[in-house]
Formats: C-alpha cells, structure tokens, sequence
C-alpha cells in the first residue's frame, strides 16, 4: 500500500496502442518537494504516461495512487482538480487573449451576479500571480505578443496558481535561451521549497543533473529504475537509457574538402536578415550558430525558394541559380531538413512511406502514375538503413515517437539525392541514441562528398559536427569561425554581439 | 520486432478494419432492415431505380471529395448544375450537335470552377467564402441566362443520356462508374493524388517537398466545377430541360456524403469509396421511407440525423 512520504504513487501502469505497447507495467514514484526526472529514449513511453497522468489517456491496466488514496482520471479536467498540472512541450495558449484572460480562463472571477467578468480584479490576481514566477510583465498584454519562454512562465505561474501540488514539466527548455533556462530553474528551486512536485522530462543531461533529486529511467515502454541522481554521472545514465556504450557521440570526419559548391551573396529579406554571404564547399559541414530568431532559419529558408527574398544572388557550381519555389531548389539538388517537423517536415495523417517519398515521387512515376513496386522497394530500403523503429511503412507518421519521426524527414529528403543538404536543428527533442544515428548519417554524407549546412543551437553540437561555423547576431553575420579557432565563449559572444 | 528489420506491412488490423469499414457494415444494415420492412426493396428494378437516383448527387459527391481533401469546401455546385444546365439546353434546343453542346456545359462549369480555384489558391480567401459567392453568381447567371424560365423540351435522342440505358443498365449509372473508376485512379495512384492528399494534410510542408500548393488547389475546384457540369447533362436529360433552379441544395447532400463517407473536413484523409456508400446510404434511405410511405417531411429529419450518426460512429471508432 501507499507510503506517507509518496504524494504520487504509479503502480504497474500499462497502455497499448494500435501496433505499440507504450507503457508496460511501469511504475513512478514522487516524494513531495523534490525534482524527479523521468529518462529515457523518445520512444519510451515518458510522454505516453504523463498525458495517463494529465487524464489525456486512460491507462489499460494499473493504478494511480495520490497522497494516498488511489485515483481516475477520465478527462484532464479530473487531473487538473486533483491537483496535477501540465506543462505541454507545445504550449497552447488562446493567442488573441490577454494574459490574465489566460490564467484565468475558464474560472474567470466575476462581479455579484456572476454574468459579468470583473477584469480589474482579474487584472490585479494575475500580476500577482505573474510576479511568483519572478515575471514583470503588464497582465493585460495579449498573450501572441509573448516569448517562448514567457508563455512557459506564465503556464508554470498558471499552475501554480490552480494550486497544483504537482507539476509535470514536458522538455521545458527545449525552445528558450540560456539565460531564460537560469530564470526557470530558479524558480523550480523555488517551488520545491514550498512543497511542490516536479516531474521533468528533458533530453539534455546537464540540466538533469543541476536540477533534479531523483531520475526514472523508462526504456521501450518498461521502468529501468530509479536512483538518487547522485548515485549517476551522464555516462551512467546514458547507458540506462539507451542500454549500449555510446563510444562516440560526434564522429571522426574523413574525407576532403573540396570546391566551392554553394555560394551565396548579399541575401536580404527585410525584418529577418541583411546581406548574409557565404560559400560552403563539397565535403564541409558549414555550421550556423546563434540564438534563437537570430535569422538562420530564415535564411535556409530563402535560399530554398519557401520564402521571397528581397535582393541578394545564389550560385551553385559557379553558376547563377534561380530559385523561385522549393521545386526548383529541389531540381538544383539541394535538401531542406526544416525546424520544426510538426509545421513544414511531414504530413502526419499520412503514412511513413507517403511522407518519405513526397520530393522525389516525380522520379518515381511515370505519365504521374507512381511506380508502387519501385517506391515501396527505395522506402523499405531507406527505412532499414535508418533503423526507423516502426512494424510497418504503412503505419501513419504521427504515431511514430519524436526521434522516428525526424528520420523520416531525413530519409524523405535523402531519397531525392541531393548534393546540397541543410539541416536545420535536426536533433531538436529527439533522444541520445537517435541523435547519435543522426550524427553519423551527417558526417557520413559529407564525407560522399555532399555540401552540408548544418544549424543548431546546440553548442556542442555544432563544435562536434561542424568544420566551419558562421555566427548570426540579429539577422546578420557577427563572425567566421574555423574548427580549431571555435569555443563554447567565442561563438556566444559574437551570437550576443558582444564585440 | 525492429530487429527483423522494416517490412511493408499491412495497413491495418482487426480494429483498424471494422472501424475502416464501419459504413459498410452500416450500409448493410440499412438495406437488411429495408428488405425486411418492405418487399419492395430488394427488386431489380427498385435497385436499378436507386442508383439512377444517386447518380447525379454521385457525381457531384466524388467533385466534393477532392476538395474536401485539400481541406476546402465546394458551396458552388449546385448553382454551377444549373448554370450548365440551362447552358447546354438551349443549344440543344439550339439544334447544335450534341456532343458539341455538352462540351460548352462542361467548359463553362471548369471555366466557374478554376475561379473558385484562383481565388482560393492565388487570392489564400477561405474556400466557404470564395464558393459561397460563387453559389449566388452561378444561380444568378443562370436566371440571367435563361430569363428565369425553364429551357424545355429537349431532344429524345439527347434525353437518351437521362433515361436510356446500356445492357439494363442506366447510362447515369454508367457515367457515375466511369466518372469513379477514373477519379479513384488520380486519387490513389498518381502523384497528383498523392500531392491532393499531401496538400490537404500539412500544406506547409507540401510546399516545402516541392508541390506547387496552388497548382494543386486550382485543380480540385476545377475538377468539382467540370463533374458539376457532367452532373447538369445527366440532370438536364432527365428532365428534359433547363431548369434555372436545378441543383439547390444538391452542395448540402454532396458534403453530407462525403462527411458519412468518412472523408475528414479538416484535410488530408478521406477516401473516394467511402462517398460512394455515403451516397448511396442518403440514396437508400430516401428511397426506403418513400416505399414505406413516410412524409418528405420526416425524411429530411432522418436525413439529418444519419450525417450526425455517421460522423459520431466515425469518429468513434478511429479513437484509439
């Protein structure tokens, strides 16, 4: 039976669907007032159990015991009453309403009478509220005139604001900078010394280790185990989690560089970026670094014909390349891996081998009748050598977990045989051993020969994987940086401006 | 199972079937319990009687599905029936060749119909909009075209389109299984299909693989505005006329099969079998309450209620 020390108690959960066992038999123990980290794979079932958690899913079998006493939860709403409060990877805010029209919604306060909102009282509780969260912003602003990062703040100040004892925070910092993800821990730190409960999902292994007591591990839907995260250091865990040596995250690149393949000159598109210039050469990893909005995925975006530029030239081989739709960015060879797969990568209600074959399914058809045989044959054969993790090409790509799906947005783009591939924030929240796979591919292509442009904001990533590396400040090119020259300090200060 | 590696694999299991065919087994139903109720039902003549009904409403129905899959909606049909209609009447009356008259109702419903396109696609208005005026300027056209009076009659032999029929079969019936056979063709196994789909399902990121969105989208409409035409030759030759108020409400019945047909309003999923069992479940119904006796009046209440009872029984059963 529950323990007093638990106020959250997950025993022997299990949850199914179509072709996939998410969650088996898994359990989740939270001690009042501490951080516990929940580890593991995309794939493993962490976000599967929070939304059991959240009431989004009903778990098939297994029990949910809080403070003591074994609860159900049929919708979200039951959840939420119970005191258990989600913070969405994808936050979804009703943009056209202010912020306090938010915090509030749904149990908005009204004068005697209770037909008519009172917003100055609603105004006042909820510049009270804001200021909890350590956020000085006016209550009545409208909530799409917000940064990531104070959307989440204003999510977390709602939670806590429905005093919700437990929080469960989904990859929290997986879209703010730096100095935003200080403000949050601070924070987090904050709520655990008046009682609440974290739940933090995250990819990135040194937050986990700053902020959380305790860490999960779930791997292919089982619990691995829990420990004290002092008993772990990140080699320990990553071995938990993906259950293999990761010898080498970032591998060794071979091969040689050679001529200028893609050069472009004096891009400009008004608000976004100004006179950006650069040449990247067959066989380098041009890496883009920066803060987020600093331009660069406007950029790629530009010279791959999904946006108009306002002035500037492109050459490919030497040659001037016209590039008005991404058609004939596509006809020119070059690739476009986008930020966000949800948004631009992939058509999720359709299945992986329609998604896969999207760019390239002129080449496989002939008069426009698809050439089934031939396109299930490239598909099935991309997909092997990807190792995407599915039973089937049929099976629809929005079922597929966050680290599949990107290899399908690769292997789509593979298929059209590029000799110009960008990438544009490939491992942005997929977990270690897909992010490995994708290393690899990366460098593996280079080293064919193919131009690769590589963005990311991922310090680390961007000093492993790249040989050179541009740093955009405000849609502007603040600095060139080589392999040998490039730190952790120099590519912040001129991704800050600081010179 | 990874390990063995990727493999084709089949769409769908047990589940997954019942739920995919779930209209069938409806439709099914339906006509048990008709045969039952009524011996009257399950004749050849009465069956043959339904599909000729169904026909028109087919026609327009398969034109809906494209649209709806690109995620739009198609308000113009019926007005773009009688634009046609009244079109392809009076130059039959005319004395023109027949096939010569049809190709001018044909064109000038495409000809409606790529505007819807335009402005959907080039002019980004929202699809309800765009077709919504469309439906006023179509009907209005008409009335201005034919003086707001009937076109009739119309030749025997051109009537032989409406009530002739080849080895028992109705020719409307015929146009209505080529008009599918082809559509399920573009739809499930060209690339123009598969970019309808694509469009439908993440516009965004069907522009970024390279489809030309608005291309796509032009064509749909297109495609609706052209099966509008062939639907006001079938219609015209029927009833022997150009009737300037053929075709209202026929956009309603279109929609509705498509939505019991399992095709979904927001885009990217839907299937062109689906609408035909859609179509024919309206068909059969409507022809088993006349058979029984029930008002009009009550059967459009029915109506309502199977669209309700489709998309709940759809929905459902795709939850997981």
């Amino acid at each position: 039976m529950a323990e007093e020390k638990y106020v959250l108690e997950v025993i022997n959960i299990s949850k199914s669907f179509p072709g996939v066992k998410a969650l088996d038999k898994v359990n989740l123990r939270i001690r009042k007032g501490t951080v516990h980290a929940l580890m593991g794979e995309n794939g493993a079932g962490k976000s599967t159990l929070m939304k059991t958690l959240a009431g989004i899913n009903q778990p098939d079998e297994g029990e949910i015991v809080l403070n003591g006493k074994p609860v159900k939860f049929d919708n979200p709403r039951e959840s939420m009453k119970s005191g258990i409060a989600m913070i969405h990877q994808e936050l979804s805010p009703v943009l056209e309403m202010t912020i306090a029209e938010n915090l509030f919604l749904g149990r908005e306060f009204h004068y005697n009478g209770n037909i008519v909102v009172n917003y100055p009282k609603m105004n006042s509780e909820a510049r009270k509220m804001l200021e909890k969260v350590g956020l000085n912003i006016n209550p009545t602003l409208k909530m799409k005139s917000l940064t990531v990062a104070q959307s989440q703040m204003v999510e977390i100040a709602k939670a806590i604001g429905r005093e919700s004892e437990i929080i469960i925070m989904d990859e929290p910092t997986s879209a703010i900078t730096t100095r935003e993800v200080d403000t949050l821990f601070k924070l987090i730190e904050k709520l655990k010394s008046t009682g609440h409960s974290i739940i933090y999902i995250t990819h990135k292994m040194d937050e986990v280790f700053r902020i959380a007591d305790e860490i999960t591990v779930f791997r292919d839907g089982k619990h691995v185990g829990t420990y004290p995260a002092a008993e772990l250091d990140t080699d320990a865990l990553i071995r938990l989690m993906v259950n293999r040596e990761l010898t080498e995250i970032f591998p060794e690149k071979n091969g040689e560089i050679k001529d200028v393949k893609l050069s472009v000159k004096n891009l400009t598109r008004k608000k976004a970026f100004e006179n950006v210039s650069f040449d990247v050469r067959e066989g380098e990893i041009l890496g883009l670094a920066g803060l987020m909005g600093a331009g660069r995925t406007e950029v790629v975006e530009g010279i791959f014909g999904v946006t108009k530029l306002d002035c500037g030239e492109i050459f490919i081989d030497g040659k001037k390349a016209k590039i008005r739709a991404p058609s004939d960015a596509i006809k020119l060879k070059i690739g476009l891996v986008t930020e966000d797969r949800k948004l631009s990568g992939l058509v999720l209600p359709l299945c992986i081998k329609e998604n896969m074959t999207l760019p390239s399914l002129k080449n496989l058809s002939r008069f426009s009748i698809v050439d089934r045989k031939k396109e299930t044959a490239k598909t099935l054969e991309m997909a092997n050598s990807l190792k995407v993790k599915t039973p089937s090409i049929k099976q629809l790509v929005q079922n597929l977990s966050g680290g599949n799906q990107q290899k399908v947005v690769l292997a789509k783009w593979l298929l059209t045989a590029p000799q110009i591939l960008i990438f544009d924030e490939p491992t942005r929240g997929i977990d270690v051993g897909a992010k490995a796979d994708i290393y690899h591919l990366v460098m593996k292509l280079a080293e064919e020969g193919k131009t690769v442009i590589f963005i990311s904001s991922e310090m680390q990533e961007i000093l492993g994987m790249c040989d050179r590396i541009i740093v955009f400040h405000e849609g502007r090119i603040s600095g060139e940086l080589t392999k040998k020259e490039a730190t952790q300090e120099k590519i912040l200060k001129l991704a800050t401006g600081m010179n | 199972m990874e390990k063995l590696g990727v493999i084709e694999g089949r769409k769908a299991n047990f589940q997954q079937l019942s739920s995919k065919y779930g209209i069938v087994i409806a439709l099914i139903a339906i006509c048990a319990a008709l045969s039952i109720a009524t011996p009257n039902f399950m004749t050849v003549d009465n069956v043959v009687n339904v599909l000729r009904q169904v026909s028109i409403n087919g026609i327009l129905a398969i034109g809906m599905t494209f649209v709806v899959i690109t995620g739009g909606i198609d308000l113009s049909v019926g007005s773009l029936v009688a634009f046609s209609g009244v079109i392809v009447a009076s130059f039959v009356r005319g004395g023109f060749n027949i096939l010569f008259c049809m190709l001018l109702a044909v064109v000038a419903s495409t000809i409606l119909g790529s505007i819807n396109g335009f402005f959907v696609a080039n002019q980004r208005l929202a699809p309800f909009i765009v077709t919504l005026a469309m439906m006023t300027v179509g009907r209005g056209l008409t009335y201005v075209y034919s003086d707001g009076k009937p076109i009739s009659p119309l030749t025997q032999q051109y009537m032989q389109i409406g009530k002739g029929d080849v080895a028992g079969i109705p020719v409307p019936v015929l146009i209505l299984l080529v008009v599918f056979l082809i559509s399920f063709f573009i739809l499930n196994y060209t690339s123009i299909g598969r970019y309808i789909y694509a469009v439908g399902g993440n516009e965004h990121a069907a522009l970024v693989s390279g489809i030309n969105v608005n291309k796509i989208k032009l064509l749909v409409y297109a495609i609706s505005g052209f099966l509008s035409g062939i639907a006001a030759i079938v219609l015209s030759a029927r009833v022997s006329a150009g009737l300037p108020t053929a075709g209202s409400g026929y956009e309603l019945d279109a929609i509705a099969a498509v939505v019991i047909g399992g095709t979904s309003l927001s885009g990217g999923k839907g299937r062109l079998w689906g609408t035909i069992i859609g179509i024919l479940i309206i068909g059969i119904i409507n022809n088993g309450l006349d058979l029984l006796n029930v008002s009009s009046y009550y059967q459009q209440i029915v109506k309502g209620c199977i669209i309700l009872g489709a998309v709940l029984l759809d929905r459902s059963s795709n939850k997981q």
